[in-house]
């Protein structure tokens, strides 16, 4: 207690002091982390406050983009089967040290296999090192039956061995679940007999390393001295928690935080007026769709979900649903994704030209059910008013529409089911920038009964997606990625509507912040003008 | 007096039997599943969905669930949050001095100004004085919170910028919580300023919490005083020649104020439903804010934990309250 309080002393006392010399940002974030393990969790809010700011991994996003660059890791090599990763660390990388660890050595590859290996083995003494930890992300990802083991060449050196090759690996190492965490520390935690403090006092090798955190109210953080790309241009960095999106848009103006996230979509005109405010925006990667169930009739023919997507107006529905800050979707991928294939048309909205296809197909009298989540997601912020216009659209063209809805948990459980009455509307957002992690995830075969909300599973698609796992550059994977989009698009599982747009408004003497289109807010680079 | 405590002390036994079946039963009753939720948009397979039940003893038929979780209970074990998977007991007793120190501060603040507005608008009846109170009450007792919390957010701390806009006190402070209750820490803490910024954050929230009870207040004292005025007694006192202060402060308002203190007691529970609004508008680390959140989540450790927790507070208050009645009343005594 006493290093604590001396430590915080010393902290105000900078702070306080020399406001001039100390660079605080304050990031008004929008809910309060779970822990700070984030292989532990799923959700973004987690993510932001510790495996951006406390920890690195083997390979990195380059900020702003979803391009795969060397963190942790030197180079990495694949094996010409696919089944070998080679992965050289980056020497002379040193943990945080704090009051409450202080390393003795610096990064290697013990740590690397400690990362996974508590991950994926069930007898690992930390796979429940807390009550009910469970590793959903690494599981969600099937990392399970895809690595076979994890190797130690040298103490600078790992060698992942996997089942099968798979193209997206290296992408899935960029991961927040692939944090690299501290063999020393959590040995240390062991021997103390406190091992849950690795969930709640975290050490990594990060830009930034952990201060203190009030639960619900404020988390601390400072800049990492001996980072191995060079200490931040901020001293201090402060999450102060508020949930109300009102509310923190107050904050920023009043000049309480310098960043904030998720702006109410109605508020973001007049935070453009401000002239204090800066306000970014870039296309989400995500897509917001209306996944027919291929295997009920009459929604197994593709005329008829042509026919359908073709009486959405996909237009009013960005009006009022999206509130401008989206963009109409034709392909299952977002337009930032690579392989995204531009050279495809649209289904054109058009009433009387979904009518007589519908006859065409035969059909009459058609009524059906259209699901909407209760929830607001960003690739769906409001899926009942979103119901509703298709109810609209679709009562245009003769089809009468039931809508219906259940609690979340529900409603992703029962949308599973193969027999499934009616149309979901449901979304994705990217985990690793890579088309994979939407094609196969969400429309291959393997995920009918699962993810696959069209229960849709086409030989030739699949086979196109299966294929280009097995390929290692991403120019031969893009190719085969372009050609199943066409699929796609011929068979229309999907009445791919929406991909929206991210705004994120922050004071003018914030320099250098990138948004990240996988949705995480990272501080790292970031730097306030005097 | 002592029986009388006793047979309260023994009414808690079946009370916090009952709620710990309400609290257990309750967030089950709700559609969703905390596993699901744990998985999100990711979904999982059907196998390891079985395997988390497993872990989580959710697998089991709900009477062994309960009888588990009623013998942890009794060991003092009210289990780990499915979500932050911290123990139950230690993140409430994290949160509760937030909630405590604005819960006070806002009785406090509803007591001192309802029992004299209540007072005066008694005694004049009718006056213009009287008429704007009970017209703020009612206004008061109606109000939105959450719209009222933006409100006063909006003029005093975006327009006019006297007071913070949410938060317990500035950034620039950062000492280790001794108490929990900032008022006190920011003093302990010796920084210059910092208690100073505790207040100034208290204020809205406090306001924004105090609205409904102060109106309850207000209304009750006046209705309570109007009751007693027409007493014989006040008539004698007044016919004694006794000066008016001493016939309403002593004769009157001692009477008046039995109906009042049962009045306050029952605002604690309204002060911790208030709570989980205020806390979420102000963005106070407070129990009504972490209840929310894991109702949502269907944390159904936080959730039956928190609200037998909340059930306890709740019936101590009443008990304290009773005992002042009996000593207040002694008629009740028996």
């Amino acid at each position: 207690m006493k290093r604590y309080s001396f430590a915080a002393a010393l902290l105000a006392a900078t702070m306080l002091g020399g406001v001039a010399n100390a660079k605080t940002l304050v990031y008004c974030s929008e809910g309060s982390p779970e822990g700070f393990d984030p292989a532990l969790y799923t959700a973004g809010t987690t993510f932001d406050a510790s495996s951006k700011t406390i920890y690195n991994r083997l390979v990195q996003f380059e900020p702003g983009t979803t391009n795969t660059v060397p963190g942790l890791a030197e180079s990495w090599e694949v094996s010409d089967d696919g089944l070998e990763v080679t992965f050289k660390l980056r020497p002379g990388v040193k943990f945080h040290t704090t009051d409450y660890f202080t390393p003795s050595r610096d990064f290697n590859a013990d740590d690397v296999i400690f990362t996974f290996e508590r991950q994926r083995v069930a007898d690992h003494p930390f796979h429940a090192y807390v009550e009910g930890a469970s590793w959903e992300y690494f599981n969600g990802m099937s990392m399970p039956d895809l690595i076979k083991s994890v190797e130690k060449v040298d103490d600078m050196t790992v060698k992942f061995v996997l089942n099968r090759p798979e193209a997206p690996f290296i992408a899935n190492m960029a991961m927040d679940f692939a944090s690299v965490f501290s063999k020393e520390y959590a040995d240390k935690l062991s021997e103390g007999g406190n091992v849950s403090d690795l969930n709640q006092k975290p050490i990594g090798t990060g830009p930034f390393k952990f201060v203190a955190y009030q639960p619900d109210a404020v988390i601390r953080y400072a800049a990492h001295a001996d980072y191995w790309a060079g200490k931040q241009p901020i001293d201090d960095l402060v999450f102060a928690i508020a949930t109300d999106a009102s509310v923190r848009q107050q904050k920023l103006i009043a000049g309480e935080c310098h960043v904030t996230p998720y702006p109410n979509p109605a508020d973001i005109e007049s935070l453009k007026a401000n002239d204090q405010l800066n306000v970014m925006e870039q296309q989400g990667l995500n897509v917001g769709y209306l996944a027919y169930n291929t295997k009920v009739a009459p929604f197994d023919n593709a005329k008829v979900r042509k026919a359908l997507n073709m009486a959405i107006n996909k237009e009013a529905i960005l009006d009022a649903v999206f509130q401008g800050a989206g963009q109409a979707a034709k392909n299952p991928i977002p337009p930032t994704m690579w392989s995204y294939n531009d050279a495809i048309e649209d289904d054109p909205y058009d009433p009387d030209a979904a009518k007589a296809m519908l006859a065409e197909a035969g059909v009459s009298d058609l009524s059906m059910k259209v699901w909407a989540m209760p929830v607001q997601r960003p690739y769906n912020p409001n899926a009942r008013r979103m119901a509703e216009l298709i109810q609209e659209d679709f009562g245009n063209i003769g089809v009468e529409v039931e809508i219906v809805s259940y609690e979340w948990g529900e409603y992703l459980e029962r949308s599973k089911a193969e027999d499934r009455d009616g149309a979901v509307l449901l979304g994705w957002t990217g985990d690793n920038g890579d088309p994979d992690n939407f094609l196969a995830v969400l429309l291959g075969c393997d995920a009918v009964g699962g993810a696959n909300r069209a229960q849709w599973c086409n030989d030739e698609f699949n086979g196109l997606i299966q294929k280009a796992k097995t390929l290692s550059t991403q120019e031969e994977r893009a190719a085969i990625y372009e050609e199943a989009q066409v699929v796609f698009k011929r068979e229309a599982p999907w009445a791919t509507i929406a991909h929206s747009v991210v705004f994120m408004p922050m004071r003018k003497e914030v320099q250098g912040y990138k948004m990240d289109p996988l949705g995480g807010h990272a501080f790292e680079g970031v730097d306030l003008a005097e | 007096m002592l029986r009388f405590l006793i047979y309260r002390l023994a009414l808690l036994v079946p009370t916090f039997i009952g709620v710990s079946i309400i609290a257990f039963s309750f967030i089950r009753l709700l559609p969703g599943d905390p596993i699901l939720l744990l998985a999100g948009e990711r979904g999982m397979s059907e196998e390891r969905y079985q395997q988390l039940r497993a872990l989580y003893g959710f697998d089991q038929p709900l009477y062994v669930q309960y009888f588990n979780y009623v013998g942890d209970l009794l060991q003092g074990d009210l289990g780990n949050s499915i979500v932050t998977k911290r123990p139950v007991l230690d993140e409430f007793f994290t949160l509760f001095p937030a909630t405590i120190e604005l819960s006070l501060c806002a009785i406090i603040v509803a007591i001192l100004v309802g029992v004299p507005a209540g007072v005066i608008a008694a005694v004049r009846r009718g006056s213009w004085f009287d008429q704007s109170i009970m017209g703020a009450a009612l206004v008061g007792y109606s109000m939105p919170i959450f719209w009222w919390g933006l409100l006063l957010i909006i003029l005093f701390s975006g327009i006019l910028g006297w007071t913070p806009v949410s938060g317990r006190i500035s950034l620039i402070y950062f000492f280790p919580p001794v108490t929990g209750l900032m008022l006190i820490d920011s003093l302990l803490s010796g920084q210059a300023g910092a208690f100073k910024s505790a207040v100034s954050h208290l204020i809205l929230p406090t306001v924004v919490l105090a609205t409904i009870p102060l109106a309850v207040i207000a209304r009750q004292t006046r209705s309570a005083m109007l009751e007693v005025l027409g007493e014989d007694y006040v008539r004698t006192a007044r016919s004694k020649g006794l000066p008016p202060r001493r016939v309403i402060g002593l004769h009157a308002l001692r009477n008046a104020l039995i109906p009042v203190i049962t009045t306050i007691g029952l605002q604690v529970g309204v002060l911790l439903a208030g709570a989980i609004l205020t806390e979420t508008i102000f963005s106070w680390p407070g129990i009504g804010k972490w209840m929310v959140d894991s109702v949502s989540k269907r944390d159904y450790e936080v959730v039956q934990g928190g609200l037998l927790l909340i059930a306890a507070v709740i019936m101590i208050v009443n008990l304290i309250v009773d005992v002042l009645y009996g000593l207040v009343n002694p008629k009740i005594r028996h």
